[in-house]
């Protein structure tokens, strides 16, 4: 028997219906993305991705107990066990520069010799350490782009839809020729452009991710507020006078945004991927910056003899994989919770 | 249907335009020393070189005579040589290549269009075959299973999968080299007897009658094939898949069931017509997406096309090269696009109303 609630400010025949209890999470997101909320959290396959991704966000913060750093100032760059070009196998022991041994290597191991535990990389780079750390700067990339290219794409999208007509019309072309180019090679372009101008850093790579990255926001958002802006209150809105800028921002971004903001959440996966594919053509970090595409990069040389030096792409591989598969699992969820036919059968 | 093409072709020159101008306007992130190479070929190496270039070809004019001469080139006054103009075809000079871009294109292309072919048909078939033999046992064990594949394919990045494939196929088992062809192979392609009539090295080496050759450059395609192919089939797969599944949910496709066809007949002749219409579409901008070269599956696969062109000359931060390449991959996706837009307002009549 369903809960009856009876509405305080009663219209009369609100007695007679009976009303589902809302939530207060509900109550402050609305129906439609408390039920995508819901739906995300019973599926296996999220909550299998959720796992991943909660694996690499303990991993990032765990980073300095994983594997301290030498130069404690300078994290992210990964220390050299000596400048022999041939790969270490792993648990070769480190021997020169050691860095700090972790608390608890003694404690499980029962030695307080610190070994390179996924071997090292061309060039003596210890692998465990560059995954470890590079964690963080996947994080990093993948969070700034994806706030940045969120920005970008719901203020253009929002602009073009609001005032439609010739705005929308020259917007949206802008955004055709702007995805004229294949995405990584427009990025590969502009990164080129803009290293020597200031310097080989996570800049370059992020900047070109942000300028070619936020059409597709701008697109979906603009279909949403296309529907928004139909609808009775924002026309009473107007009615009464109010400014554009502030229907805008107060009744119909809000009301139009959640998909935009889900699509988003889920994108870090794939800026993180096309970050490291831009370090893996060599573009972006200097050398020897903890990041899984520069890391993988270093396979490159060592093509032939990949059978020996197999730990060197299968980690760094395997790592960028999980992280990315968690990212997509959590989306291949949600594709079936937003797809209105699966409404009203139990959410996936 | 007219209408239609006109409004597309009327397009055409606004997008035209707009990557020229978005191209030009990286290209004039570059110093004036760097740009001379649109012109000349020996970037000036001291100063009063470079005034004298600088001058001659006008790189420190307002941007918009500089964007002008960059589309139509200058004309030297005291030679009365013309060079430079990307509507003559002249890209300029690529450092990293040690050729003209245009040469550059003319000796890479073929190899990336070699490869889109050999690569689009089994793309095509096999995700297609997938995606309705996922939807026709919708929630089966082979739609479960196909839904697992697409996930991790879509989780596979090329560069580590491409890495994978070559330390099984090639340093373990040594099956499938990297690269375009053998030493002995490529001796033969550069000598007098070897005749080039369409380029593609594949096709040539059949006409030139040496399967042996065209046998060792099949060799050293098959993984940049199966990584664009794995890549591939994801996409196919769901696009397939989710649209078969709503034309099986048609009053039509029930109607043939209710009036007792095999299931065979309604699955082949009824529903899957129309469930690869977007597919088709699919299909075109795949074929357009890998001629406009696989920087990174060509780059791991050390494959000479223009995608790992572009990704050398960009490593080198020959920024000049990596912009000619775009502004030629970007004609080529343009007109491409076009040409599969169209055909789908053939296919789809429901696409003209639009």
């Amino acid at each position: 028997m369903a809960e009856i609630a009876i509405p305080k400010e009663g219209l009369g025949f609100g007695e007679a219906i009976p009303l589902r209890k809302i939530g207060p999470v509900e109550r402050l997101i609305g129906p439609e993305s408390y039920r995508i909320v819901v739906a995300l959290l019973k599926t296996p396959v999220s909550i299998l991705g959720f796992s991943l991704i909660a694996f690499f966000v303990v991993v990032a913060l765990a980073a300095p107990i994983l594997a301290p750093p030498v130069n404690p100032a300078n994290p992210y760059d990964i220390p050299r066990d000596g400048f022999r070009a041939e790969p270490q196998p792993m648990m070769s022991v480190w021997n020169r520069e050691q860095p700090p041994l972790p608390v608890w290597w003694g404690a499980i191991m029962g030695t307080d010799q610190w070994v390179h535990i996924m071997g090292t990389s061309e060039g003596q780079y210890d692998l465990y350490y560059g995954i470890v750390w590079g964690t963080r700067t996947a994080f990093k990339t993948g969070l700034i782009v994806t706030f940045a290219t969120l920005f970008v794409g719901v203020l253009v999208g929002s602009i073009s839809a609001y005032y439609g007509g010739a705005v929308d019309n020259v917007i949206m072309r802008g955004v055709d020729i702007m995805l004229t180019l294949p995405f990584i090679l427009a990025a590969l372009i502009l990164a080129a452009v803009l290293t020597p101008k200031i310097g080989r850093s996570l800049l370059p790579a992020t900047i070109a991710l942000i300028t070619f990255g936020w059409m597709g926001y701008s697109r979906i958002i603009r279909g949403d507020i296309l529907s928004v802006k139909q609808r009775d209150y924002v026309m009473a809105a107007r009615v009464i006078g109010v400014t554009d800028s502030r229907i805008l921002i107060r009744h119909i971004i809000p009301n139009a945004i959640f998909p935009t903001l889900v699509l988003a959440s889920l994108a870090i996966g794939d800026v993180v991927l096309s970050f490291a594919a831009l370090s893996f053509l060599g573009i972006g970090t200097p050398i020897g910056y903890a990041d899984w595409g520069q890391t993988l990069s270093f396979a490159r040389n060592w093509i032939t003899s990949l059978a020996t030096y197999w730990y060197i792409v299968v980690w760094p591989g395997l790592t960028l994989v999980l992280f990315v598969m968690g990212w997509n699992l959590v989306g291949d969820a949600l594709r079936d919770v937003f797809d209105p036919r699966m409404r009203g059968r139990g959410g996936a | 249907m007219g209408t239609y093409i006109v409004r597309r072709l009327l397009l055409l020159p606004v997008i035209l335009f707009g990557v020229t101008v978005l191209i030009f306007g990286m290209v004039s992130f570059l110093s004036p020393v760097e740009r001379s190479a649109l012109y000349i070929r020996d970037i000036p190496r001291n100063d009063l070189q470079m005034e004298a270039a600088i001058k001659a070809y006008g790189l420190d004019d307002p941007i918009y005579v500089q964007y002008w001469h960059w589309l139509v080139g200058r004309t030297d006054a005291q030679t009365g040589e013309h060079r430079g103009g990307i509507l003559y075809g002249d890209f300029g000079w690529s450092r990293t290549a040690s050729q003209p871009v245009a040469d550059l294109i003319r000796n890479r292309f073929p190899n990336t269009l070699d490869l889109t072919l050999w690569a689009i048909v089994p793309v095509i078939a096999v995700g297609i075959w997938l995606g309705i033999k996922a939807a026709v046992n919708h929630n089966g064990p082979i739609d479960q299973g196909g839904r697992v594949f697409s996930v991790i394919g879509t989780s596979f990045p090329t560069f580590v999968f491409g890495l994978m494939v070559l330390m099984i196929f090639y340093a373990k088992l040594g099956w499938f080299p990297p690269g375009r062809s053998s030493d002995w192979a490529s001796i033969v392609i550069r000598s007098e007897q070897w005749r080039s009539y369409t380029y593609l090295l594949s096709l040539d080496s059949i006409l030139n009658l040496r399967f042996d050759i065209f046998f060792d450059t099949m060799r050293h395609m098959v993984l940049p094939i199966l990584t664009l192919a794995y890549l591939n089939w994801a996409v196919f797969l769901r696009v397939t898949r989710s649209s078969m599944l709503e034309t099986l949910r048609q009053d039509y496709v029930t109607t043939a069931r209710a009036k007792g066809l095999p299931e065979d007949d309604v699955v082949n002749k009824h529903a899957r017509p129309n469930a690869l219409i977007p597919v088709v579409t699919l299909a075109g901008f795949t074929v357009v997406a890998l001629l406009g070269g696989v920087v990174i599956t060509e780059t791991v696969f050390d494959y000479p096309g223009i995608g790992s062109a572009a990704a050398q000359a960009a490593q080198n931060l020959d920024v000049l090269t990596v912009l000619g390449l775009a502004l030629f991959i970007g004609l080529i996706l343009i007109v491409s696009n076009l040409v599969v837009d169209v055909a789908y307002g053939y296919i789809d009549p429901r696409i003209r109303l639009d």
